[in-house]
C-alpha cells in the first residue's frame, strides 16, 4: 500500500514529467493554458526573438478580458493603447494558430468564467494563466494557478514549468451555514481567519459540508479567493456536482469517454490518513455576511460589526497595517460598517459575474430603486452568462430598479477599461481586491457578495437584503 | 537572462507590509505591450507623495528595496518586477515575499532575499538612520552582509535557482533539454483532455 497522499499531491504526481533530484523543481506538464491580452504581449515576443513555436496550440485557448470596454462593444475601442493590445493578442493567436475568442463573440468573456463555461476546465488537470486568479478552476479538482509572462513564455514554448512542489493546507467549514450566508461570504471569513499570507508556498483544500453542498459556481467564487490568502491554488475534490456540471459542455468527453472520464475523477480524493502541512477547521455557524473595511482582502468585518481600530490588533504589523488602511479608507474606528454611505456599486468580476451571482443580485433589485445619485455597474462573466441572463429577463429586473446593465469583460475590477472610481469614491463591489487605487486612483473598495451589493445599491449605505423595506 | 553574482550598493526602506503588486505598478501600465519603460510607473500613485522613500534625495541611486512582509502579494503581473529592476533595483528583501512575485524574480534575475523579521526590521531602521549604509548581497555565498552594523546572515535560494542565477541561464533552454521526457510523457494523457481542433 502507498503513502496516503492528499489531493493535490495526486494530482501534481500525475503531471511530473521529470521529477526534480536533490532539490530542483519537478518538470510539471501543463493540460490547458489560457492566456489574455495582458500578460502574453511579451511571451510572444520572445517566442518570435528565439525562433520559437507554440508547442501545443491545440491545448491553449485565447479571450479578451481585462481591457474590453463593457459599453459598444460593437464599435473599435476608444483607447488607443488598449487597442493596440488587444489587436496584439489577436495578430499573435493567428499566427500562432490559437483558438480565440474576440470580444463580442459569445464565448467571450472573463478567462476564468470562460473556460470552465466552455468545459475546458475539468478535473484532475493542470491549468496555468497570465493571472492570479487562475486558482478559480479549482473549484473542479484541478491544480490551477496563475503565472507571470516568462512563464506564460515557457508554457507556450514547452507545455511545461519547473515548478517546486508546494505544501498542503487543509481548511474544514463543517455545519451549516446561516441563512444569508453566501460563498463570497465564506471565502472572505476564511481569508480574515489565514491572513494574507497564511496560504504562502500552499494548495489549500477546501473541505467538508459547506463545499460539498456548495454549487459549482460557489466553489469557483471561493477558489477564486485562495490567493488572496496568498496560496498557489486552491482546490475541491470532484463529486456528482462537479460531474453534473461539467457533463454535456463544448469541451467535455461524452459516451463511453466521459463514463470512463468520471470513474477516473472519482479517484480524485484525498486518502484517509493523508497528512496535511496545516489544518483549519471553521465552524460554518460562525460565519456572518462580510465586508471588507480595509485596503487588504483580510481586513473583512461582519456587516452588522463596526469599523476596528489599530487598537483592536495584537500584532504590531497589523496594528501599523490597519491604521493606513483607517487613513487611505478615511474612516474612523468604531463606525458601525451599516452607517456607511456608498457611491458606486460593481457587480461583476471573475469571482461574482456568473449567472447565480446575477440571480441572487436582481432577487434583490426586483421591485426595488437603487438609491438617489448612486452609480451602478451590473457586468456579466461571459456572452453566454449575458445570453442567459437576458432569457430569465435579468437586464429587465436591474434596469427597472435602475441599475446599469452591461457587456462582458473585467471592468471596475481591476478598471483597466473605461469603468473607473473616481479619487475619494466609495464602492461596494462583488470583485475580489480592495487594494488602494485598484478599482481607480484614490478609489476606496469594499468587497461584498452580490446580495450585500444589490442591498446597498438600495439603501445608499451598507445593508443586506434583510435590511431592505 | 543576465547573470547576478553580488549586488553591492545601498537601499531604499519601503516600511510597509503587503505591498500588492497593483502599488508596484498601477494597471493602467499593463496595456503596453512592450517590456521595457517601467520604471516611470514604479509605486507612480504612492510617488505622487512628494514625502515617499523613493522621492528622498538620500536615497537616490539606491540598488536594494528593503519591503516589509508579504511584499509584491496580488496579482501575477510580471510589470511589477520589469518596473522594479527597470528603476534601479537589482534586489528586494523581505520577510516574506507572495509566491507569484518571488517566481517571477527569479526569471528575470531579481534577487529575492528573504531574512527573518529581526534581521529585515534592524536593516530597514540601520537604512532609515543612515541612507549611506552599503549592503551586500552575494548570490554565490547566499549571504547579506552588512559591516557597519555588524550584520551577516545568510538567506535562503533553491540550488536551481541560484544556479540560474549565477549562470544567467534560459529557463526555456533548459526545458527543451527534456524535450523527450515531454514526448513520452504526452502519450500517457488521458484521452478525454479538452484539446482544440
Amino acid at each position: 500500500m502507498s503513502q496516503p497522499r492528499t489531493l493535490s499531491q495526486k494530482i501534481w504526481d500525475r503531471h511530473v514529467v521529470t521529477p526534480g533530484v536533490g532539490g530542483a523543481p519537478d518538470l510539471l506538464y501543463i493540460d490547458l493554458h489560457l492566456i489574455h491580452e495582458v500578460t502574453s504581449p511579451q511571451a510572444f515576443d520572445g517566442l518570435r526573438m528565439n525562433g520559437r513555436p507554440v508547442r501545443r496550440p491545440d491545448l491553449t485557448v485565447a479571450t479578451e478580458d481585462h481591457n474590453t470596454p463593457t459599453e459598444d462593444q460593437d464599435k473599435p475601442i476608444a483607447d488607443e493603447i488598449s487597442a493596440t493590445q488587444i489587436e496584439t493578442l489577436r495578430t499573435n493567436t493567428k499566427e500562432f494558430g490559437i483558438v480565440h475568442y474576440p470580444m463580442g463573440h459569445e464565448n467571450n468573456g472573463i478567462v476564468h468564467v470562460m473556460g470552465p463555461e466552455q468545459g475546458l476546465t475539468q478535473p484532475g488537470m493542470t491549468i496555468v494563466c497570465g493571472d492570479s486568479h487562475t486558482a478559480t478552476h479549482g473549484a473542479f479538482g484541478s491544480i490551477a494557478f496563475g503565472i507571470g509572462t516568462s512563464e506564460v513564455e515557457h508554457v507556450l514554448a514547452t507545455q511545461t514549468l519547473p515548478q517546486a512542489r508546494p505544501g498542503t493546507m487543509a481548511i474544514t467549514v463543517n455545519g451549516e451555514l446561516q441563512p444569508g450566508v453566501t460563498p463570497k461570504d465564506v471565502i472572505l471569513h476564511l481569508i480574515g481567519v489565514i491572513g494574507t499570507g497564511g496560504g504562502i508556498g500552499k494548495i489549500i483544500e477546501y473541505r467538508g459540508d459547506v463545499f460539498e453542498n456548495m454549487s459549482m459556481e460557489g466553489r469557483m467564487t471561493v477558489c477564486n479567493m485562495s490567493i488572496e490568502g496568498g496560496a498557489k491554488a486552491g482546490l475541491i475534490a470532484p463529486d456528482e456536482t462537479t460531474f453534473e456540471y461539467v457533463a454535456g459542455r463544448p469541451n467535455s468527453p461524452v459516451g463511453a469517454e466521459l463514463e470512463a472520464a468520471i470513474e477516473d475523477w472519482k479517484t480524485l480524493a484525498t486518502d484517509e490518513g493523508a497528512v496535511f502541512d496545516e489544518e483549519v477547521i471553521v465552524d460554518a455557524a460562525d460565519i456572518k455576511p462580510q465586508v471588507s473595511w480595509g485596503t487588504n482582502p483580510a481586513q473583512v468585518m461582519p456587516i452588522d460589526g463596526v469599523i476596528p481600530g489599530p487598537d483592536d490588533f495584537d500584532d504590531p504589523n497589523l496594528a501599523n497595517t490597519a491604521a493606513r488602511a483607517l487613513e487611505y479608507m478615511d474612516f474612523e474606528a468604531g463606525t458601525p460598517i451599516k452607517n456607511i454611505k456608498v457611491d458606486t456599486v460593481f457587480i461583476g468580476s471573475c469571482t461574482n459575474s456568473r449567472i447565480e451571482d446575477l440571480r441572487a443580485a436582481a432577487a434583490v433589485a426586483k421591485g426595488r430603486k437603487v438609491a438617489d445619485g448612486m452609480r451602478t455597474l451590473v457586468v456579466p462573466g461571459s456572452g453566454l452568462v449575458k445570453q442567459q441572463a437576458e432569457a430569465e429577463g435579468l437586464p429587465e429586473i436591474f434596469r427597472e430598479a435602475g441599475f446599469d446593465w452591461r457587456e462582458p469583460g473585467c471592468s471596475m475590477c481591476l478598471a483597466m477599461n473605461p469603468d473607473k472610481l473616481q479619487p475619494g469614491e466609495r464602492c461596494a463591489s462583488t470583485s475580489n481586491r480592495n487594494f488602494e487605487g485598484r478599482q481607480g486612483r484614490g478609489g476606496r473598495t469594499h468587497l461584498v457578495s452580490p446580495a450585500i451589493a444589490a442591498a446597498t445599491a438600495i439603501a445608499g449605505h451598507f445593508a443586506s437584503p434583510d435590511d431592505l423595506a | 537572462m543576465k547573470a547576478v553574482r553580488i549586488v553591492q550598493g545601498t537601499a531604499v526602506p519601503l516600511d510597509r507590509t503587503d505591498v500588492d503588486t497593483d502599488q508596484i505598478i498601477p494597471s493602467d501600465w499593463l496595456k503596453r505591450v512592450e517590456r521595457t519603460g517601467f520604471e516611470k510607473g514604479l509605486f507612480s500613485e504612492w510617488r505622487d507623495d512628494r514625502n515617499f522613500v523613493l522621492n528622498q534625495e538620500q536615497y537616490s541611486g539606491a540598488t536594494i528595496l528593503i519591503g516589509g512582509l508579504n511584499f509584491g502579494t496580488g496579482s501575477s503581473r510580471e510589470h511589477a518586477v520589469w518596473a522594479i529592476q527597470q528603476y534601479g533595483f537589482d534586489a528586494v528583501i523581505s520577510p516574506r515575499f507572495a509566491d507569484i512575485f518571488r517566481n517571477n524574480c527569479t526569471k528575470n534575475g531579481l534577487v529575492p532575499v528573504t531574512v527573518s523579521d529581526e534581521v529585515n526590521e534592524q536593516l530597514m531602521r540601520a537604512v532609515e538612520a543612515d541612507p549611506t549604509l552599503e549592503i551586500t548581497i552575494d548570490v554565490e555565498r547566499l549571504t547579506v552582509e552588512a559591516p557597519a552594523i555588524g550584520l551577516e546572515t545568510t538567506f535562503p535560494l533553491s540550488e536551481a535557482i541560484q544556479e540560474r542565477f549565477l549562470e544567467g541561464l534560459d529557463d526555456i533552454g533548459l526545458t527543451m533539454r527534456h524535450a523527450t521526457d515531454i514526448d513520452e510523457y504526452e502519450t500517457s494523457r488521458k484521452p478525454w483532455m479538452p484539446a482544440q481542433a
